[in-house]
């Protein structure tokens, strides 16, 4: 075996966080925040190596590293097919621009917030590579724990109702699936995911099995109607909190639909299709009437968020290539877009110290590149072409289309909806006279708010008009989900013959 | 060439937009028009090679999305079709740059204005060069989204802001549907590449599907999705409540997108797929139906108007109908005729109004005008004519396309084709009315303006009339010379073969003499007319409106459309999502969710608490009682 390239991926950020925890600590926070800066850009930076290294054609795993952890029974494995780089980069991408926010966010305990995202970096990595269930499940279970501490330290004045709120929810799905993994070890002695794939799960466990997963993901998506602790969770999260939530947390559960739901139970995936789509309709089209009724901004983009993941469940379980293609490339859209809206409403609360949208307005006078560049994320958001949040959308429609004409006609609907409440957002608060007198001290971008909002602009705009890195990467192992997918299917429709 | 053409007015849009700062007004004026100008020169020079040489090509610039078997590319598709779109929008947009010199010259923010501009033209060639559906699409929301901009330009006043919103959303719908007929394409034909789809749709001629519970024939549901689209965005009946609100943007910005060019863009799609509509004639007659409703609804609004660009944009409305009646009726060719003279002399009125508005200091109600013409010479007369084209009247080229369109009309030979033919008649004549009560209330009459005194007119600089001359040459000319190319007379039979697809030939009948005179000799009888009644006897349209109250509120009030759906969408949207968000989310999910669930536990940890008071006896006592439960128990088994 090579150079471990995911493990380090993996283990890095923990490195940094550990020598930011035990380094001395100086009464000036900048040695963490460089040393958190520079682990990060290095993971991302290996990170692209590893797309480069990246062997496109290929359907099956690759990068694979074995390990045995408990002696016979389970062993650490991890490894990447052409579904989980493209999240591992968002993370490793996402995850440095966080920081440089967070230098004008957090005002108190700085180190530890820093030691936070990078501990949850390595989380959100190993979730996105295990190749094993238990792993899986600690990576994923473990990966909340930063995210509760954020927000119930740093978070708002309700923070420790959210903090529950948050906890709560995830946890109780999360209990369900571990049984369900200690059942599917029990079944079938192994919960290697590789080996999973090729002796199947016996078709008369997979529903329960697959609601117990269900159960957990449909939580962290979130679907309807376990959707309510998202807009809590986001209004007190502090900002770069609120941006690893919707940019990486979220995806978590669309990519667990994908690896696991359809990999591994794929006769209860059929099954099930209904009940997806009519969640996801509702989520679709029911919060966004929500979202253009809030008052209160990073509640509307979170209700925008639970309509945009909506879109990414239906599109997952079309089993068409442009439904799961465009639902891995709406939630990295969406990971972007998303993050840039938080970042948006983060440089503007820090400055008024409010997040009601009626308290602003006219504030393209005074802040007319704050304007440009929140104009653009608004504009992905509703998914305009030229921006990823079109190709995305397009795809998952246009997969949808293809199995249930009814289904995409009403999640279209959603489009509509979607630029309404964007657009009425960016109207009520940059548009107009100056109402409030607080607006006019408002000051334009700082350079450092400058370089990450474009940063993210450019990369929204350029997978707009250019998605092929994107969509080549992930459509031979697509293809080969697909292609095992309908495999079971069919020997499942045989055997009942 | 071809891609210098597309990507002057991006580079344009890039640099006036980012650096319009740095570089200063003037510079940023001079760029963009200089680029646009480059563009129109080369499409011109481009339509020139297609009519003269039989020149196309298809270019493709890179892929865009390839996922399964959807397979699409940027491109540049050059043919008669997107020739013609070449030069209406490169020509009126270079135009319409020079005169935005003029008349923004005391605007704050010229740089963003030039740079909306360029990039509105750029979208537009991207979506007239497509040479698939979502290229087409991408351009549509792309025009769509630079009108957004310009409606909203001066982003203070709270009613542009709206009409902009309204415009994008009332779009959206329409996209909905184009969006939809895309997907279908996809899905019957398994590609959205035009030549691919228009190659196959013979065979797919009679397939059926289920959509929605209904058994449909798939082309005449593909057809009528796309159809959706079009309505939305040249607005036809029904999805037209945007257009009169878009006037709130700058004039030039009305000249440009809401009557040359991007209000076109319906049409053009119609005309870019009659592959598939000729298979289609359910969905054919449904267009020449809603084309010719649109047609009679906007022109009777326009009759009561007082604001002079409403006016001016019912008039689009009403065009924009016979464009479509004329696709209904299978002359496709004719449509793009009248799309190209419309062009001409509605950017020439939209404009001669904008010089009128300019000099009374953005006074827009025609009540607060008149008796201004000797102040006024060359606004007048380029007016006027703009008018006389607009109207029909014999020889200028608005009467050579529309005259045709009714003559088609005519000539179908079914009873739509009679309808149609009979409402055009009469749209025109009503045309004529509203055009000529605006050209009297605005230039003659009485000055009716208390707020300016009228010593203070004034002429508009150079930079504003000569675009506007241009456009008056156009206007005269462009009918007589370019009637043969587009109805492909004499040498020109085939011209547009391979861009506009016939079922059966275009038939080369006349219709009767009454006909063809008819509506020259009523348009040139309602300018006394009109006249008459709105300069000579007012008390006649007074008593009019008087006596038929209930009548005149309808068409004031635009036949209540706004109204209704403000309480059909945009109240019950807002309803269901306080409602649901308040009632559902918070009384129900979060109530028996998260917050029952964890007031069960404290309610039962509570009571569980108390079992531990402390005390011996309590304790002592349940022992007992326990004790003796578990004695009995026994000693009954």
């Amino acid at each position: 075996m090579n150079f471990p390239i995911l493990s380090s991926l993996i283990i890095l950020p923990t490195i940094g966080a550990l020598f930011i925890l035990f380094g001395r600590s100086s009464s000036k926070y900048n040695a963490a925040k460089y040393i958190s800066l520079f682990v990060s850009l290095a993971n991302f930076i290996l990170s692209l190596y590893l797309w480069y290294l990246f062997d496109k054609a290929n359907s099956g795993f690759q990068f694979v590293e074995e390990r045995i952890w408990l002696e016979g029974f389970i062993n650490y494995k991890v490894g990447i097919d052409g579904i989980s780089i493209l999240f591992i980069i968002l993370t490793t991408f996402i995850t440095p621009l966080c920081i440089i926010s967070v230098n004008s966010t957090i005002k108190n305990r700085l180190k530890d917030f820093l030691v936070a995202i990078l501990f949850m970096e390595t989380m959100m990595i190993g979730v996105f590579c295990s190749l094993d269930l238990v792993i899986f499940y600690l990576f994923f279970e473990a990966g909340l724990i930063p995210m509760f501490l954020i927000i119930g330290i740093w978070g708002g004045e309700r923070r420790v109702y959210s903090a529950f709120k948050f906890f709560l929810y995830t946890l109780l799905g999360s209990v369900l699936m571990l049984i369900a993994i200690i059942t599917i070890y029990w079944m079938t002695g192994t919960t290697d995911v590789i080996e999973l794939y090729q002796i199947g799960i016996d078709a008369k466990y997979q529903d329960l099995l697959w609601l117990a997963f269900f159960s957990s993901f449909a939580v962290k998506t979130p679907m309807w109607p376990v959707h309510t602790w998202l807009p809590d969770a986001h209004v007190e999260a502090p900002t770069a909190g609120s941006v690893l939530l919707a940019a990486i947390l979220l995806k978590m559960a669309g990519y667990g639909f994908i690896r696991f739901s359809v990999g591994l139970f794929p006769v209860a995936s059929e099954y099930f299709v209904p009940l997806v789509f009519g969640l996801s309709l509702i989520a679709i089209v029911y919060t966004s009437l929500v979202a253009l009724m809030q008052e209160d901004m990073k509640k509307l983009i979170a209700y925008s968020s639970v309509a945009h993941m909506g879109f990414v469940t239906m599109g997952i379980f079309t089993m068409t290539p442009q439904g799961i293609e465009g639902s891995i490339f709406q939630m990295i859209s969406h990971g972007i877009i998303s993050a840039a809206l938080f970042l948006c409403v983060g440089v503007v609360y820090e400055r008024m110290h409010t997040r009601e949208i009626n308290k602003y307005g006219g504030i393209v006078s005074v802040m007319p590149r704050y304007a440009v560049v929140f104009m653009i994320f608004t504009l992905g958001s509703l998914g305009l072409p030229g921006t990823t949040g079109f190709i995305g959308e397009f795809l998952i429609l246009l997969g949808t289309f293809k199995v249930n004409f009814l289904v995409a006609t009403i999640a279209s609907l959603g489009v509509i909806l979607g630029a309404a409440y964007m657009l009425w957002l960016y109207k009520r608060v940059v548009f107009g006279e100056i109402k409030n007198t607080e607006v006019n001290k408002l000051v334009d971008l700082k350079r450092s708010e400058m370089i990450i909002l474009s940063v993210l602009a450019f990369v929204s705009i350029l997978f707009g008009f250019y998605p092929d890195p994107l969509l080549s990467t992930t459509s031979a192992s697509v293809q080969g989900l697909i292609d095992l997918f309908n495999i079971n299917i069919n020997i499942s429709t045989a055997s009942n013959l | 060439m071809e891609k210098l053409i597309i990507f002057l007015p991006l580079l344009a849009a890039i640099i006036s937009g980012f650096f319009g700062g740095i570089i200063g007004n003037k510079a940023s004026q001079i760029i963009t028009s200089l680029f646009v100008s480059l563009s129109a020169l080369l499409s011109i020079y481009i339509f020139y090679n297609v009519i003269i040489n039989g020149y196309a090509d298809n270019i493709i610039i890179t892929k865009w999305i390839t996922s399964g078997l959807l397979d699409v590319n940027w491109s540049i598709k050059i043919d008669q079709l997107s020739s013609v779109m070449l030069v209406v929008v490169t020509l009126v947009s270079a135009i319409v740059h020079v005169y935005s010199i003029g008349y923004m010259s005391h605007d704050p923010h010229q740089p963003r204005f030039m740079s909306y501009l360029s990039l509105f033209t750029f979208a537009m060639l991207v979506l007239v060069t497509s040479d698939n559906f979502l290229q087409l699409f991408f351009g549509w929301e792309g025009v769509g989204l630079c009108s957004y901009f310009l409606i909203g330009f001066w982003f203070k006043k709270p009613t542009a802001n709206a009409a902009a919103i309204k415009a994008f959303i009332v779009n959206r719908v329409g996209d909905f549907g184009f969006a939809l007929g895309i997907f279908l394409v996809f899905y019957i034909f398994g590609s959205v590449n035009y030549e691919e789809v228009f190659n196959q749709v013979a065979l797919f001629k009679d397939n059926n599907l289920n959509f929605l519970g209904l058994e449909l024939n798939a082309i005449n549901l593909i057809c009528f999705l796309l159809f959706i689209g079009a309505m939305g965005k040249s607005a036809q009946i029904f999805l037209h409540t945007w257009l009169p609100d878009a006037m709130e943007g700058p004039t030039p910005v009305s000249a440009l997108i809401h009557a040359a060019t991007m209000v076109t863009a319906g049409v053009f799609l119609v005309v870019r797929c009659s592959p598939i509509y000729e298979y289609s004639p359910v969905v054919l007659n449904f267009i020449t139906v809603i084309g010719m409703s649109t047609a009679l609804f906007a022109a009777t609004v326009a009759l009561v108007q007082n604001d002079i660009k409403k006016i001016i944009a019912y008039s689009t409305c009403s065009q924009l109908g016979y464009m479509f009646f004329a696709t209904g009726v299978g002359a496709y060719n004719v449509a793009m005729f009248h799309l190209f003279t419309h062009a001409f002399f509605k950017a020439l009125l939209f404009l001669g109004a904008g010089s009128v508005i300019h000099s009374f200091h953005d006074e827009q109600d025609i009540n607060k005008m008149g008796g201004v013409y000797k102040h006024l010479p060359y606004t007048y007369v380029l007016m006027m004519i703009g008018t006389l084209a607009l109207t029909g009247f014999p020889f200028l080229s608005g009467f050579y396309s529309k005259d045709l369109i009714i003559e088609f009309a005519y000539l179908k030979n079914n009873t739509v084709g009679y309808y149609a033919c009979g409402i055009g008649i009469f749209t025109a004549v009503l045309t004529s009315i509203y055009s000529w009560r605006l050209m009297f209330k605005t230039f003659h009459g009485e000055y009716n303006n208390k707020s300016q005194p009228i010593s203070s007119m004034h002429e508009s600089p150079m930079m504003m009339l000569v675009p506007l001359v241009i456009l008056a040459i156009g206007s005269v000319l462009v009918g007589f010379f370019f009637k043969d190319l587009f109805m492909g007379y004499g040498s020109f039979s085939n011209f547009w073969e391979g861009s506009i697809f016939f079922l059966q030939p275009l038939t080369t009948d006349h219709p009767p003499g009454y006909i063809l005179y008819l509506t020259p000799i009523l348009v040139t009888i309602s300018i006394p007319f009109s006249f008459y009644i709105f300069l000579k006897n007012k008390s006649f349209i007074e008593g009019l409106t008087n006596s038929n109250k209930p009548i005149y509120l309808f068409l004031k009030n635009k036949w209540y459309f706004d109204e209704l759906y403000e309480v059909l969408f945009v109240k019950s949207s807002k309803f269901l999502g306080k409602y649901f968000w308040k009632k559902i989310d918070g009384l129900v999910i979060d109530r028996f969710g998260p917050d029952g669930l964890s007031n069960l536990f404290k309610y039962f940890s509570i009571k569980a608490s108390k079992f531990q008071s402390g005390f011996i006896y309590q304790y002592a006592f349940v022992m007992l009682i326990g004790f003796s439960i578990i004695l009995t128990i026994i000693i009954v088994n």
